[in-house]
């Protein structure tokens, strides 16, 4: 491409961005939709609620004691090999069945 | 040593309730009684977004308390730099009422093991926290509050009593102290001594705030009761008569709802700030 | 004998090691169940930060499992600050190197691009870039501006489509997954981070923008990637979305 030819895709691209605008304005903290989203781990100074064994069990996922114990939504998810060799992704019933069961 | 002009404004001696983001809105709304809010330092360490956004519109209408919960103060090793000046930042742009510790330790070499754990009292322990305090009190330009522990089992090696170390922290370094009456609650039923002779032996001279919260009920190897700090429930009525035998000895003090597991709706929250609003009504009518 | 915090430490993270010595329960009798309070409250608060962070993941593996996990993480990988905000760094790695789940090839891609969503949400505020500043600028000028990202905007590849994996689990009717790659973009219009799936082009044109490239070295690395790359569209995005702070024009 030549360099006439770049500038104007630039030019054009910033051209047609300009009739774009900030789909907010900057709002109040408080804003209704907004409150009381928690995306991560906070810290308080509560023990662990209603929880007398987790900190004493023990898992041994070398062993045979990795337990699949329910299933979530990646037994519904199937998807095709990818080209660059990456092994094939499967359910949890597939891995209930390459482990022996604990 | 502390340099007494460096004192900040204090809390309102009125109920304050531990901030939890899904009550923004409620809460501004229709606050009750509640004149303060405490936040938990490291919630804010991010560097910006909404925890900053909200907190900066809370401070027009409330009073602020900075509650750290991973300073270490009771850790072996030095204070971390890095979380120091992180708490100084923090401090400084918020200007709180208050800020406050744990008599606990929580990170241990490099890692964060996110619980308040417990120290041994003894001369080593004690000259170790004093020295942590004096150089957190410099550092914020400020005095802090100290909190008392909940404790779920003792040391063999401890020379010092609970209070008698807390008393002589505040003699050392002029820190307050923050009184959590659950927490005493919890730790006299666990160790086998009356709350009562607690907070007979304790400095209540010093006490810059109150806290107040609820527990969860277990059983030791031998089905002595076990009491865990959950703060996932109201706070049983033992501990209400606990604040008040607090509150005759402290007179008028700021109290702190704190409620971080299963956290209730906005009106469930306030009914208890009401119910210290009461408790508060009756020192000052008395 | 004293327990040392050390000795603590280890007995908190291992419950196969036994209760350190010199502890009482005020009475003499033994500790075990007083010291799994402990035990109890740092793994379970660990467990609940992973949950929290990783809400995908959980919905992927489910709760059980995923407790498995975080408590297998846990006990590995405890945090290595107080901000519990950022608590799972060393999760994609982790779950990389972990066996069992290594035939969902796409999870710890998915780790990442949670790990990004927090990221964004707590970064820095910033002032968005005037469009009209860019707009004013001559074209042979605009060849050589560079770019100023906002801090709240991450970027990530995958072979995987992640994209797509993060909208079935957590948005209503949203289709299953489909068989392709997906990179991503996550913005902060405001509050909230924002995910938009972008091409394999786009990507090259933004890892450009951040390494400090002009208009005209980023619009080559786009077009290296796709010959029909056009900036328009991911221009407009960035824009809408208040991902510019800043325009660079060369001192002449």
């Amino acid at each position: 491409m030549s360099k006439t030819m770049k500038s104007v895709a630039i030019v054009g691209a910033v051209a047609a961005a300009m009739t774009a605008h900030s789909t907010t304005t900057a709002s109040a903290a408080g804003k209704e939709k907004c409150y009381g989203i928690s995306l991560a781990g906070e810290n308080d100074c509560a023990a662990g609620a209603g929880t007398t064994c987790a900190g004493t069990s023990t898992v041994d996922y070398q062993g045979n004691a990795w337990t699949l114990v329910d299933a979530g939504t990646c037994a519904e998810i199937e998807l095709p090999a990818l080209a660059d060799g990456t092994p094939r992704q499967g359910s949890l019933e597939e891995l209930d069945r390459d482990l022996p069961s604990a | 040593m502390l340099d007494a002009t460096l004192t900040p404004p204090r809390l309102p001696s009125a109920p304050g309730v531990g901030y939890k983001a899904q009550h923004f809105t409620e809460l501004r709304a229709d606050p009750g009684p509640v004149k303060w809010l405490e936040i938990h330092a490291e919630n804010y360490m991010g560097d910006g977004g909404r925890p900053h956004a909200q907190l900066g519109a809370l401070r027009d209408d409330f009073a602020i308390s900075v509650h750290g919960v991973g300073l270490s103060i009771g850790g072996e090793g030095r204070l971390d730099p890095d979380h120091l000046a992180r708490l100084q930042h923090l401090v400084g742009w918020l200007e709180p009422a208050s800020f406050s510790e744990h008599l606990a330790w929580s990170t241990h070499g490099a890692e964060f093991l996110d619980d308040l754990l417990p120290l041994p009292y003894t001369d080593a322990t004690l000259t170790r926290v004093a020295d942590h305090i004096d150089e957190v009190q410099e550092a914020l330009g400020r005095r802090m509050l100290l909190e008392n522990p909940s404790s779920y089992l003792a040391f063999a090696e401890s020379t010092w009593s609970e209070t008698d170390f807390l008393a002589e922290l505040v003699r050392r370094t002029g820190c307050g102290l923050l009184l959590d009456v659950n927490n005493v609650f919890i730790s006299a039923t666990n160790l086998g001594y009356t709350p009562q002779s607690y907070l007979d032996a304790y400095p209540l001279s010093a006490v810059g705030e109150i806290h107040i919260g609820g527990h969860d009920e277990d059983e030791d190897d031998h089905g002595a009761p076990l009491l865990i700090d959950s703060h996932g429930r109201e706070a049983a009525e033992p501990v209400w008569a606990l604040l008040d035998h607090a509150l005759a000895g402290t007179g008028p003090a700021p109290v702190l709802v704190e409620w971080d597991n299963d956290v209730p709706d906005w009106p469930t929250l306030r009914a208890e700030a009401d119910r210290a609003a009461a408790a508060l009504a009756t020192i000052n009518a008395g | 004998m004293a327990a040392s915090q050390s000795d603590f430490r280890a007995a908190l993270l291992d419950p196969d090691r036994p209760v350190p010595d010199g502890l009482t329960d005020g009475d003499g009798n033994p500790t075990t169940r007083r010291f799994s309070v402990y035990r109890n409250n740092v793994t379970v608060a660990l467990i609940d930060a992973m949950r929290t962070g990783f809400p995908v993941l959980a919905k992927l593996l489910g709760d059980q499992n995923f407790d498995q996990l975080a408590r297998l993480f846990a006990r590995a990988h405890p945090p290595a600050s107080p901000l519990m905000m950022h608590y799972g760094e060393a999760l994609p790695a982790f779950l990389d190197g972990f066996e069992p789940l290594a035939h969902i090839g796409y999870l710890s891609d998915v780790a990442q691009l949670e790990l990004a969503v927090r990221q964004s949400y707590h970064a820095a505020d910033s002032t968005p870039l005037d469009a009209a500043r860019l707009g004013a600028v001559a074209p042979d000028v605009l060849m050589r501006t560079r770019l100023r990202l906002a801090p709240a905007v991450q970027f990530l590849s995958s072979r995987w489509p992640i994209v797509d994996i993060w909208r079935y689990n957590m948005e209503n009717g949203a289709q299953k997954p489909r068989g392709i790659a997906q990179s991503v973009l996550i913005t902060r219009t405001e509050f909230d981070p924002e995910r938009h799936a972008i091409s394999d082009a786009q990507f090259a044109w933004l890892s450009a923008i951040l390494a400090d490239a002009t208009l005209e070295e980023a619009g080559d690395a786009a077009t290296e990637m796709d010959p029909e790359f056009d900036l328009g569209p991911l221009l407009t995005l960035l824009i809408q979305h208040n991902a510019l702070t800043d325009m660079i024009t060369p001192k002449e």
